[in-house]
């Protein structure tokens, strides 16, 4: 039962964080066609409100997720026989968080390293060797970010602390800025 | 708009993009040129500009194998055999050499054509194999060597600098230990899908197209078309009566290089077939053509560098009655070689020694001379027999001297080895035939100036044409038959310098004009007619036909027209020139003789491939072609890289299991006190 309940959530929460990076990039495209392709200063404005804009519309998609298991688990705990939900919401936390990192990880390293498998390593224009290692653990750190986020983010909403949710969405954009 | 690179490959790999790679060629016994690895040859650069740097590459250096980035100066036979013999070698880039090497340089044989012409152990054995004359003495034979390893030529000289940096900023060796990683390397793609020889390439392919439904096929012959055009029109599709006697004239058209489609061929084709050309254009100006007694044709042969592709199908199809003409019908043969050169004005008269010794067609031959010699009376060209101890050089006319015993004279500036030190190479470009225009022209203006070799084709073309007017019979005097310098220098233009001019864009056809793109090259190619072909078939159309009052459809389908002779001539509509104040243009249609005869090799036809007495050249297919320059890390730190993300991987994977067996513990829900039951 234990397994069951873990496992069938990761798939579904990966894919609701696709889709919100589908409709932000959405977004982006079309206020790129909108507006004056000649201004550098404009298209640089734009990818950093596309980036900001992402950020927030995945949180967003977190919090739906979030009311989505709501439903689920108190729907469960209503057809259940010691009016109890089987599942954690805490396990749920930690792996909705885990598996929006791991896509999100996936989505960002994928390039990098399909380019990695090619002879040439990064430096030929003057940047850092190290640059693959680098990536690598980047990307480590955004999944474990990821699953924090995602566990601290189910708690606060659990409990009403909005402030642990604006904690949660400032340290993701800053995170995305850096 | 075309999609963009990916950043990060943007910021590994910089592509070289004007580059002209080595291919592989073969014939009925041989493969040469050059082949990479599939997935392309990897190596180290090292810059070599003298021939101590070679030390490094062959011996010291401690990173092989290395991309060599060669001066062209050094691109000689020695140093290449030194780097055909190593394995420390992955691949090589030239950089073409400005100006071009003094002592000349030629990648060609010394003995051009050798086994495909005239002389043999049955004819003439002791002017086989340049027995008695070399003719190419700078010949390295380079282009008929294989390699195992891409060699590219760079082009452009930015790229050259580029890498030179990279070079220097990470491969240069300090103190004599070696340099350190990462270091710049470069990869090179030309895969070539055929091996061995062309017997087993055709045969491979020819497997492929009778039993497979996606037949892959690894080498295409080498075939292009002849252009030829006779003074007084004739029959294509019908025979000449026997009676009729006919004079040809021929030039080839294309050349060669070490790399794929360079072969700008100023000396060794063009020279010559300008010069065929303006001959032509006075010839059919002369009022009384009509009236001539013998008439003359005008022939361009395509594919000779490579064994006499062109001159070879063309005796045979004489021979086999596929021709209008036959070789009974012709009365004598003039060649034009390489003419450009000429030291002291002097127009050397080959002949072929061995055929002489027949007494008629010794006096025909003696004739014929007379004749020319005669002609440069007045021009100044002095024309000069080159001994009768002298065998000819290669040439088209070998080609039907192996069929019948013509009389004939090949027209050259050399009269033992070429003065062309730059015999079918990169660097037989402008500057070898001292084509020289003043600085600050524009387009339109250098394509009217008239150069000194311009003029000084015209008046060999002059001569050739007032001879040849006398041979077919003519009786007038033959002052009036001037060449127009103004033509030559035209032509030079185009297929030297730019073919995008003015000129040539109004005597094309509407639908073709896309073919006036590069910097003009005559390799012979796979895929036909090339653009030279057309471009010698276009102004030879103009030069010599008429333009006739009928309309684009009347033009396009002149059987429609009952007066049009469509079987004696050619109507081709073509796009005109640009109204000055317009940007439309006027079209018109052309009426000319021109015709186009197939140039492929009769070994091709009668599916002998691996035969001796036809040329068997054929090209590879390959998939693609390019390079680029990166940096490469060392072997320690992809290990090491690796080794950590594996070990991060399983320190994941047991923190997951762990979080998954402690699951209980970590994410119970804190019970409420009141909850517990007693």
């Amino acid at each position: 039962a234990r397994e069951r309940e873990r496992g069938v959530p990761l798939f579904p929460r990966a894919f609701f964080w696709l889709v919100s990076l589908l409709l932000a990039s959405l977004i982006w495209f079309i206020s790129v066609q909108l507006s004056d392709r000649e201004n550098a200063k404009l298209q640089y404005g734009l990818l950093v409100f596309g980036a900001a804009v992402s950020v927030l519309l995945q949180e967003a998609f977190r919090f739906a997720y979030f009311k989505l298991l709501k439903k689920a688990d108190e729907g469960l705990a209503m057809i259940s026989e010691d009016g109890r939900s089987p599942i954690s919401l805490r396990q749920m936390a930690y792996v909705s968080g885990l598996s929006f990192g791991i896509i999100s990880g996936a989505f960002s390293f994928v390039n990098v390293l399909a380019d990695s498998v090619g002879p040439g390593t990064v430096g030929i224009h003057g940047d850092s060797p190290y640059y693959f290692i680098t990536s690598a653990f980047l990307t480590m750190a955004l999944v474990l970010l990821h699953t924090f986020w995602g566990v601290i983010f189910f708690d606060a909403c659990e409990r009403r602390r909005y402030w642990c949710l604006g904690l949660v969405v400032a340290s993701h954009l800053l995170a995305s800025g850096l | 708009g075309s999609c963009q690179g990916n950043s990060v490959e943007r910021k590994i790999y910089i592509p070289l993009n004007k580059t002209a790679p080595c291919v592989r060629l073969l014939n009925a016994t041989h493969q040469i040129g050059c082949q990479s690895s599939i997935s392309g040859d990897t190596g180290v650069i090292h810059v070599v500009e003298k021939e101590d740097d070679l030390k490094w590459v062959l011996v010291d250096g401690p990173h092989p194998p290395y991309m060599i980035l060669l001066d062209g100066n050094l691109f000689n036979r020695s140093v290449m055999l030194q780097l055909k013999g190593t394995s420390r070698v992955s691949g090589l880039a030239v950089a073409i050499a400005k100006p071009s090497p003094p002592q000349g340089f030629s990648p060609g044989l010394k003995c051009p054509n050798d086994g495909f012409g005239v002389y043999s152990k049955d004819y003439g054995p002791q002017f086989a194999h340049c027995n008695k004359t070399v003719w190419n003495p700078v010949g390295s034979g380079l282009s008929y060597e294989d390699f195992d390893f891409p060699i590219f030529l760079l082009e452009d000289a930015n790229e050259t600098q580029v890498i030179k940096q990279c070079y220097q900023d990470h491969n240069v060796p300090h103190d004599g230990s070696g340099p350190e990683y990462p270091l710049c390397a470069m990869q090179l793609f030309s895969h070539m899908h055929a091996v061995t020889s062309t017997v087993t390439c055709m045969r491979r392919s020819s497997l492929q197209s009778t039993f497979s439904i996606n037949p892959e096929v690894v080498c295409d012959p080498l075939l292009d078309y002849n252009v030829w055009s006779t003074l007084q029109p004739i029959n294509s599709s019908g025979k000449v009566d026997p009676e009729k006697e006919v004079i040809i004239v021929a030039t080839r058209i294309d050349s060669h290089s070490f790399f794929w489609n360079i072969a700008p061929g100023a000396e060794s084709a063009v020279s010559s077939f300008v010069t065929h050309l303006a001959a032509a254009e006075a010839l059919h100006k002369v009022s009384d053509v009509h009236l001539l007694q013998r008439n003359i044709m005008f022939t361009f042969f395509q594919g000779e560098t490579f064994d006499y592709i062109g001159s070879s199908r063309m005796v045979y199809d004489m021979e086999k009655d596929k021709f209008p003409l036959r070789l009974d019908n012709i009365h004598s043969f003039v060649e034009l070689n390489q003419v450009a050169l000429r030291n002291d004005s002097i127009l050397w008269m080959h002949t072929d020694p061995v055929s002489r010794m027949n007494e008629s067609v010794e006096v025909q031959v003696r004739n014929l001379l007379d004749i020319l010699s005669n002609s440069s009376m007045g021009a100044n060209v002095t024309l000069q027999e080159a001994g009768y101890s002298q065998p000819l050089p290669p040439s088209s006319f070998q080609r039907f001297l192996r069929a019948r015993h013509i009389p004939g004279v090949v027209l050259t500036d050399h009269r033992t080895a070429f003065q062309n030190r730059y015999y079918q190479s990169m660097y037989d470009t402008t500057e070898n035939i001292r084509m020289q225009y003043p600085e600050g022209l524009s387009p339109e203006e250098t394509l009217e100036y008239v150069t000194d070799t311009a003029k000084s084709l015209a008046e060999v073309a002059t001569v050739v044409a007032r001879a040849l007017y006398q041979l077919a019979g003519g009786a007038n005097n033959t002052s009036v038959i001037q060449a127009d310098p103004k033509t030559v220098s035209r032509m030079l233009y185009g297929f030297l310098i730019k073919m995008n001019n003015s000129w040539f864009q109004s005597i094309i056809k509407p639908d073709i004009k896309g073919i006036l793109g590069d910097v003009p090259q005559h390799y012979v190619a796979v895929s036909s007619p090339v653009n030279t072909t057309y471009l010698v078939q276009y102004v030879l159309a103009n030069l010599t036909g008429t333009v006739v009052n009928l309309t684009k459809e009347e033009c396009l389908n002149p059987e429609k027209i009952p007066s049009s002779e469509k079987e004696m001539y050619e109507y081709a509509w073509v796009q005109g020139s640009l109204d000055p104040n317009s940007t439309s243009r006027v079209p018109y249609c052309v009426r000319s003789t021109v015709h186009l005869s197939k140039a492929l090799s009769p070994a091709f036809e009668l599916r002998q491939w691996g035969s001796t007495e036809y040329s068997t050249w054929t090209e590879s297919r390959w998939k693609e072609i390019r390079a680029r320059i990166f940096l490469v890390a060392s072997k320690e730190l992809e290990i090491i890289t690796l080794v950590v993300g594996v070990a991060i991987l399983i320190f994941s994977l047991l923190a997951t299991y762990f979080i998954n067996a402690k699951a209980d513990v970590l994410f119970s829900i804190p019970r409420d006190p009141g909850a517990v039951a007693y």
